[in-house]
């Protein structure tokens, strides 16, 4: 067979006629199945309409179910309706054209020339909406008809189906009528084609009725048949249609049969959009609103993003993740479960074919499930015919293996927004039911443990599987391409650990070492430094690869003039022939984002080192943190009576200048500050005093607390949480804000933000500033204070994600076709159009940048000194 | 008082290629003529330049991050 392409897709309109044309049965009762259960013919079962029972034929091609597609059937409609996708089409040609005579409301050759505008933007395959929307303006504006002079009286459109003249209300066969009168002329200057749509046609005659494939009835567990929501429409539609219709004929008065009209019209409405503004939605007898025509595309459950987009797919597993730190960074830990369910293909050949015989054989975990013969069939392996096939296994087959340690997967967490939130691992089968994972790449995934739960697929073929290795392998994400750092490196613990470890010059006799060292792939102790001990920071050299560095750590307090390795906080970190001489590892050194440690191995020794290193570090740093403890109470963060009466001191102080400020405002004596007006540079000094108080507080907390704490050695460190953090807990939360300003709403014709305070108090009690810390308590007007600056950051974030989200969306959509082409160019994949003559005008890929800079001069220099 | 385009400082420099330049950047390139990005007739530099419907504009830029970088477009 030829392959074919679709060169385009136009849409039309059905008309009546054609509808009929289409239709195989008309549908007249409103019964569905009989009392024996079978379709009652010229019912909306009808079996003409195609087949969903398996087993059964269809009436009208003879195909089974699965082969046949089904047919459309029709109903008559009683009474013209309005089809609410296009009435507000209907509403603008209705005023576009003359009441009387039903020509465009323009002169003949002014309409060619529109006509002959929008022939050319068509030619050029261009957008024409403009035009036609200055065609329906004008016309619209024109109130006597140039053709035959009636004076035209607009129409008014009210949602979702109703036209009204003046006072008087148009019946949907009034508008039938009218569009009827449209010449096929004066449709294109509309931009409507008269061979595609006839505007009369959109208002319904005839209502095509969809197949029964397209609204299947499910049979419920009680044996009782439960309908489609389309079915149960279309019940609706035929009842008030039969309705109509018996009235109609027994001469019932117009009132009656204008009510039913109304009704036929509301059960249209719905029954091809649901949601429509203006009348209620028809709801289901549980209160369920209806899922029609409409509700079946739309949305992110329709059939565009739903069904076409995005897809479910097989060979793949969800579940919780939790932590185990004794997997390698490229490893994933897969419940026994989960491993028994997911298969890998085997394609047998005479080189292997005893190996995947002994899979067959097998009758427990690595075994196989399924085998595929030369012809296509899948036999589902059972004890009982186990023996046989692999008694008939040949080259060609294929068999489908459990998932077993050294697979390759890919692993995935949602919102997937960079590549890194899809990575490939090796399995490990393990016990229990969550999928395991090294804390170290929770940050590309920006997964935790609170709930979390990860994707897993199993590639397939051979080809998808050597990709997955090579392009998609944890390791080759450790450098991020959106900042040419590393992503993946030591969290929380991992630092915490670190630091413990390194900091100083903490001594360790033979039997310690051998403890913290144990899961390390260290087969050699050095010299000891002192006298049988070793040093925290010899220990931590042992898994340092051979690099030489140096920089400034975490904890650095940015003297003023920098002493470098002479640093007496031990802030300056110098690696020389990978032995740490001098700083501690903190967040700078191993951390991911930061790790420039990490940074280093990646770029002198690749990749799999990096994965090596991250993986000692891991587990040294879990060692270290167990030698000494760690762990954070709510003592941690108490301070003595005299530190508490000095940051009471420091606040009145400042509540005192603040207050002064105040006295000067309101006795006009505050000098503006350039640009400001005095209001202004009241608030900005306010804040400013109040700010400093809180910082002045934090420092004397901090103080007291001293470096010991374990709260303060995760601050100072970068494992977790800031100094502000802390400060907020142990001394003084500070002022509460909305929009960067001091809370001034609440009562506004009195000008306070409670009741507990005189009109216009600009104090900083009354404008949110607390003074309790988190450990203290807050009285009840500083909680509610910062129950109002804590709702504007859940409101920041819920807008924020959700804005983000569909400018992602956007982007993606925008940029998916673009490739990097072997050439350097940007190109569109398809057409071949040129984007960019070298990728971001620079070439650099900016995965391999360092930390966004093509060069790294300072590194060229040392690489340079070294070698000498 | 007419102002030359080229000289404000916002916008880059703008050059015509000759045909033998445009048929050999084509080839270098390995790219079809309609392929490249486009810039209008109409567009005030082309205007400005003289340039006609199927000449081929070096644009050469200069950027902070980036450095010098060189663009063409096909007139249109
Ligand atoms: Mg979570
Ligand atoms: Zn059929
Ligand atoms: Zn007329
Ligand atoms: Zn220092």
């Amino acid at each position: 067979m030829i392959p074919k392409r679709v060169s385009g897709i136009k849409f039309e309109v059905l008309g009546p006629k054609e509808i009929r044309k289409m239709s195989v049965v008309k549908i007249i009762t409103p019964e569905t199945y009989d009392d024996d259960g079978f379709p009652i013919e010229f019912g909306l079962m009808d079996p003409r309409l195609g087949v969903i029972d398996p087993g059964l034929k269809c009436r009208t091609c003879g195909g089974r179910a699965g082969e046949c597609s089904g047919h459309f059937g029709h109903i008559e409609l009683a009474a013209p309706v309005i089809h609410v996708g296009y009435a507000k089409l209907i509403a603008r040609l209705l005023n576009g054209t003359c009441r009387e005579c039903g020509r465009i409301l323009m002169k003949d050759e002014r309409r060619d020339r529109f006509i002959e505008m929008i022939e050319e933007r068509k030619k050029l395959g261009r957008e024409y909406d403009d035009i036609i929307k200055e065609v329906f303006r004008i016309t619209k504006s024109t109130k006597k008809c140039p053709h035959c002079g009636t004076e035209q009286i607009e129409v008014k459109f009210e949602k979702p189906t109703f036209y009204y003249e003046n006072e008087h209300r148009l019946t949907p066969r009034d508008v039938r009528e009218r569009l009827e009168k449209i010449p096929d002329e004066d449709l294109p200057a509309f931009g409507m084609d008269p061979q595609a749509v006839r505007p009369e046609w959109m208002v319904l005659t005839v209502l095509p009725v969809p197949p029964v494939t397209v609204r299947p009835s499910i049979i419920l567990e009680t044996g009782q048949r439960s309908e489609d929501d389309l079915t149960h429409k279309l019940v609706d539609i035929i009842r008030i249609n039969q309705r109509f219709m018996e009235n109609k004929e027994a001469g019932a008065p117009q009132l009656i049969l204008e009510d039913l009209w109304e009704l036929l019209q509301y059960h249209v409405t719905t029954y091809l959009d649901n949601e429509v503004s203006g009348i209620p939605p028809a709801r289901h007898r549980s209160g369920r609103p209806l899922k029609t025509l409409a509700q079946r595309l739309k949305g992110k459950e329709g059939r565009f993003r739903g069904s076409l987009s995005g897809k479910r797919v097989n060979f793949s597993a969800r579940t919780v993740i939790s932590p185990d730190p004794n997997l390698s960074i490229n490893e994933v830990g897969v419940p026994q479960e989960i491993a028994e369910e997911l298969t890998v293909p085997i394609y047998v050949t005479s080189k292997n074919i005893d190996e995947v015989r002994e899979f067959i054989l097998r009758d427990e975990h690595p075994k196989a499930n399924y085998v595929i013969r030369e012809d296509g069939r899948r036999i589902r392996i059972i004890e009982s015919n186990r023996d046989e096939l692999a008694e008939k296994l040949s080259p060609g087959w294929i068999v489908e293996r459990q998932l077993m340690d050294g697979d390759i997967v890919l692993f995935n967490r949602q919102p997937s927004l960079h590549r890194m939130s899809i990575m490939a691992h090796y399995v490990r089968v393990l016990p229990y039911k969550t999928f395991r994972l090294n804390p170290a790449v929770c940050p590309p995934y920006n997964a935790d443990f609170d709930g979390d739960e990860m994707n897993l697929h199993v590639p397939q073929s051979l080809e998808a599987q050597a990709e997955a290795k090579m392009l998609m392998a944890v390791q080759d994400h450790i450098l991020s391409p959106r900042f040419g750092g590393p992503i993946i490196g030591g969290i929380h613990d991992h630092i915490s650990g670190l630091y413990l470890l390194t900091r100083g010059e903490k001594l360790f006799n033979k039997a310690e070492v051998m403890e913290i060292v144990r899961p390390l792939e260290v087969t050699k102790l050095p010299e000891p430094k002192y006298d049988g001990k070793w040093s925290g920071k010899q220990i931590f050299s042992m898994i340092l690869p051979d690099i030489t560095i140096e920089f400034k750590a975490e904890i650095c307090q940015n003297c003023e003039v920098c002493k470098g390795v002479e640093c007496e906080n031990d802030a300056y970190v110098y690696i020389k022939d990978g032995v740490l001489v001098t700083g501690t590892i903190d967040e700078n050194a191993v951390g991911a984002f930061k790790g420039i440690i990490i940074d280093e191995i990646i770029r002198k020794f690749g990749s799999e080192e990096a994965k090596k290193f991250i993986d000692n570090m891991t587990k040294l740093a879990i060692r270290a943190i167990m030698y000494t403890g760690f762990t954070v109470g709510i003592d941690d963060i108490d301070i003595p009576d005299e530190a508490r009466k000095q940051i009471e001191q420091v606040i009145k102080e400042a509540e005192e200048r603040v207050w002064r400020l105040i006295d000067a405002y309101n006795q006009g004596n505050l000098e503006p500050m350039p640009g400001r007006s005095t209001e202004e540079t009241l608030e900005m000094k306010i804040m400013q005093e109040l700010g400093r108080a809180r910082d002045m507080a934090g420092k004397i907390a901090g103080k007291y607390l001293g470096m010991e704490n374990a709260a303060v050695i995760m601050a100072v460190s970068g494992a977790r949480g800031s100094m502000l953090n802390l400060t907020q807990m142990v001394a003084c939360i500070g002022q509460q804000s909305v929009r960067g300003e001091r809370i001034r709403r609440g009562y506004t014709y009195t000008d306070r933000t409670l009741p507990h305070f005189k009109p216009g108090d600009l104090g900083p009690e009354a404008r949110g500033f607390i003074r309790s810390s988190y450990k203290e308590g807050l009285n009840p007007i500083e909680f509610f204070f910062h129950a109002v600056g804590g709702r504007e950051g859940l409101v920041d974030t819920a807008v924020r994600t959700s804005q983000s989200g569909y400018l992602q969306r956007r982007l993606i959509n925008a940029l998916q076709d673009l490739k990097v082409d072997y050439d350097g160019m940007v190109k569109e994949q398809t057409s071949g159009l040129l984007i960019q003559f070298r990728y971001g005008q620079d070439g650099i890929d900016p995965m391999k940048s360092f930390r966004g800079k093509g060069v790294d001069v300072k590194r060229i220099i040392r690489e340079v000194k070294t070698e000498e | 008082m007419k102002v030359k385009l080229q000289d404000h400082i916002l916008v880059p420099k703008h050059e015509i290629l000759s045909e033998e330049e445009a048929r050999e950047l084509l080839e270098t390139l390995g790219v079809k003529e309609e392929e490249l990005p486009k810039i209008r007739v109409d567009d005030p530099i082309v205007k400005e330049l003289g340039a006609k419907r199927g000449n081929i504009i070096r644009i050469i830029r200069e950027d902070e991050l980036v450095g010098v970088s060189i663009a063409y477009r096909l007139v249109v």
